[in-house]
């Protein structure tokens, strides 16, 4: 059964969106991550214009990951803090990722950015989650190996207002989680990701945060960063697609409930490995598909008038 | 399409009591429907256009979409990967194209008339907003109608024109899923002995109507206020989709 999205202007098969948004949301009930990382590049694969997928996923963002965050809060698994905290970053940085999200149509790169992007980003944390977590899992193995300190001092810990986030049980400055939220609220904007596959591993290696709050608290950011995205795009660009959004969150929040609960029962190393695996082969395909010859060598825009 | 047929014969007859136009060399054409309504079902339409010749000749009919500015992208291989290099901006592109003839197009208009009334692809007279040479414009104009012709926009073939006996014609258009809103040109020509006699044109609006124009109108105008709706619509949908959950 077809259903005609007024702003992507395309019609599509409404069960594929909602199997989309099912799949989708249960990845994010599981890891944390939105799932926006998955849902842009497969919503462009079946047709949807690129800048349309981005800006939609986005407003899917806000509503699966709403939906999260209170599953997790029932746990307790949220630091709200923490996630102010990096919320302050977050809007800062979708602002000027929107602007240059804008700026980049306008030359007519934004594809290629959004699939370069993508490439990078995945392929270093899929790298990254993947070593660390295989050795984790190693030495669990063996027993009696030395055990590791809590975590290193550096750098990180010299920079100026040290705040305490007692649910995390850390106390570092609040620069750390102000900066990853910049970064995440551009890559918010231009990837219309939640940014939930970097922030999870920022939150682990670099804050060193306990693994189980992280899901919660990642969430709990990005439905603010999504909100902001969402609103700015719809604003600027005009590319939110409520119809599309709609079919794909009916999906993707029961999807999420479910995740969640799977993803109680796996242990946080096993996660680690699942979602650098996860991560590695959309990075994989993605990377492919830039360096073959395309089909066609021509594209076509047209001027919204 | 019984009905239409009904309503087209009885036109015809209508227009055999009266004579049909005064011109000696008129033709009388019309579409079974005006408007093409886009719904939430939409999965592309077509439309029948039928009508009457005065005395022998061929019939040619163009349908042309609202005109649009268009950039061509060629894409280029940098550093090992497939990038947007050079690009041409063209002005005036129609939106859709699409000709329809009752021979073909060649055997029967020369073509200089064919230019003139800008009948097949290679009449559309692209103009360039860009600076490019004339060689440049050329190969990304043929790019531009390769690439709307995939996309169904541009009618690859010339559509047939069936003749009922000596006057009576009909055809039928067909638009694609993806047709671009706005108001159509359709243009049918009389020609006789390779020049057009005489001409016909008719509007037709292609919409959205319902849920869609709604949204999609909403969405132009009040961006701000449609981009707040979107978020508390999500963030609603988030928190009934939780609710079943609350006991577990």
């Amino acid at each position: 059964m077809d259903i005609y999205l007024p702003i992507a202007e395309v019609s599509l098969d409404v069960f594929v969106l909602l199997g989309l948004g099912a799949a989708v949301g249960f990845l994010s009930g599981v890891f944390g991550v939105g799932g926006g990382f998955l849902l842009t590049p497969l919503l462009i694969f079946i047709g949807v214009p690129a800048p349309v997928a981005v800006a939609s996923s986005a407003n899917q963002l806000v509503g699966a990951s709403l939906s999260g965050v209170i599953a997790h809060w029932r746990r307790g698994n949220v630091d709200f803090k923490m996630g102010f905290v990096l919320l302050v970053g977050g809007l800062a940085g979708s602002v000027f990722g929107v602007w240059l999200f804008t700026w980049l149509k306008r030359l007519g790169q934004i594809e290629l950015t959004i699939s370069v992007c993508y490439v990078v980003l995945l392929g270093t944390l899929g790298f990254l989650m993947g070593f660390e977590s295989v050795r984790a899992l190693l030495r669990q193995r063996r027993p009696g190996g030395a055990r590791r300190k809590l975590h290193q001092h550096n750098w990180m810990h010299g920079l100026p207002l040290k705040t305490r986030f007692r649910r995390s049980k850390l106390y570092i400055s609040a620069l750390l989680p102000i900066g990853l939220g910049v970064a995440v609220g551009i890559l918010s904007a231009i990837l219309g990701v939640g940014g939930g596959f970097v922030l999870v591993p920022a939150m682990i290696y670099m804050l060193g945060m306990p693994t189980q709050v992280v899901p919660g608290t990642s969430l709990l950011q990005i439905i603010f960063v999504a909100a902001n995205v969402t609103f700015l795009q719809a604003y600027t660009n005009r590319t939110v697609d409520a119809v599309l959004t709609l079919v794909l969150l009916l999906g993707g929040v029961l999807g999420a409930q479910f995740g969640t609960r799977f993803g109680m029962r796996l242990r946080g190393e096993q996660l680690r490995f699942l979602l650098a695996l996860m991560v590695l082969a959309v990075a994989a395909k993605l990377a492919h598909d830039l360096t073959i010859r395309p089909p066609s060598l021509w594209v076509i825009s047209t001027e919204q008038t | 399409m019984s009905r239409r047929s009904r309503l087209a014969l009885l036109l015809f007859a209508a227009l055999a009591c009266t004579g049909g136009p005064a011109r000696a060399d008129g033709v009388v054409a019309d579409l079974s429907s005006h408007l093409i309504a886009i719904t939430t079902g939409f999965t592309g339409a077509s439309v029948v256009l039928f009508g009457a010749t005065e005395g022998r000749g061929d019939i040619i009919t163009v349908v042309r979409g609202p005109e649009r500015e268009m950039t061509v992208w060629r894409k280029g291989k940098v550093a090992g990967i497939w990038v947007n290099a050079e690009a041409v901006v063209f002005g005036n592109v129609p939106s859709f194209y699409a000709v329809a003839a009752s021979r073909p197009v060649d055997e029967i208009i020369a073509p200089g008339p064919a230019a003139l009334y800008r009948i097949g692809t290679g009449n559309l007279r692209l103009q360039t907003k860009s600076p490019a040479t004339p060689d440049e414009a050329a190969r990304f104009g043929a790019a531009l109608v390769t690439e709307q012709k995939r996309e169904g926009l541009f009618a690859a073939d010339p559509l047939k024109i069936a003749f009922l006996g000596e006057r009576l014609f009909r055809t039928t258009i067909g638009f694609p899923a993806n047709v671009p809103t706005g108001t159509y040109i359709v243009e049918v020509f009389l020609v006789r002995d390779r020049d057009v006699v005489s001409g016909q044109t008719t509007p037709l609006v292609v919409s959205k109507v319902g849920l869609d124009a709604a949204v999609s109108d909403f969405a132009t105008r009040q961006s701000a206020a449609y981009g707040a709706i979107a978020v508390v619509t999500a963030v609603v949908a988030g928190w009934l989709a939780s609710l079943p959950f609350r006991s577990v």
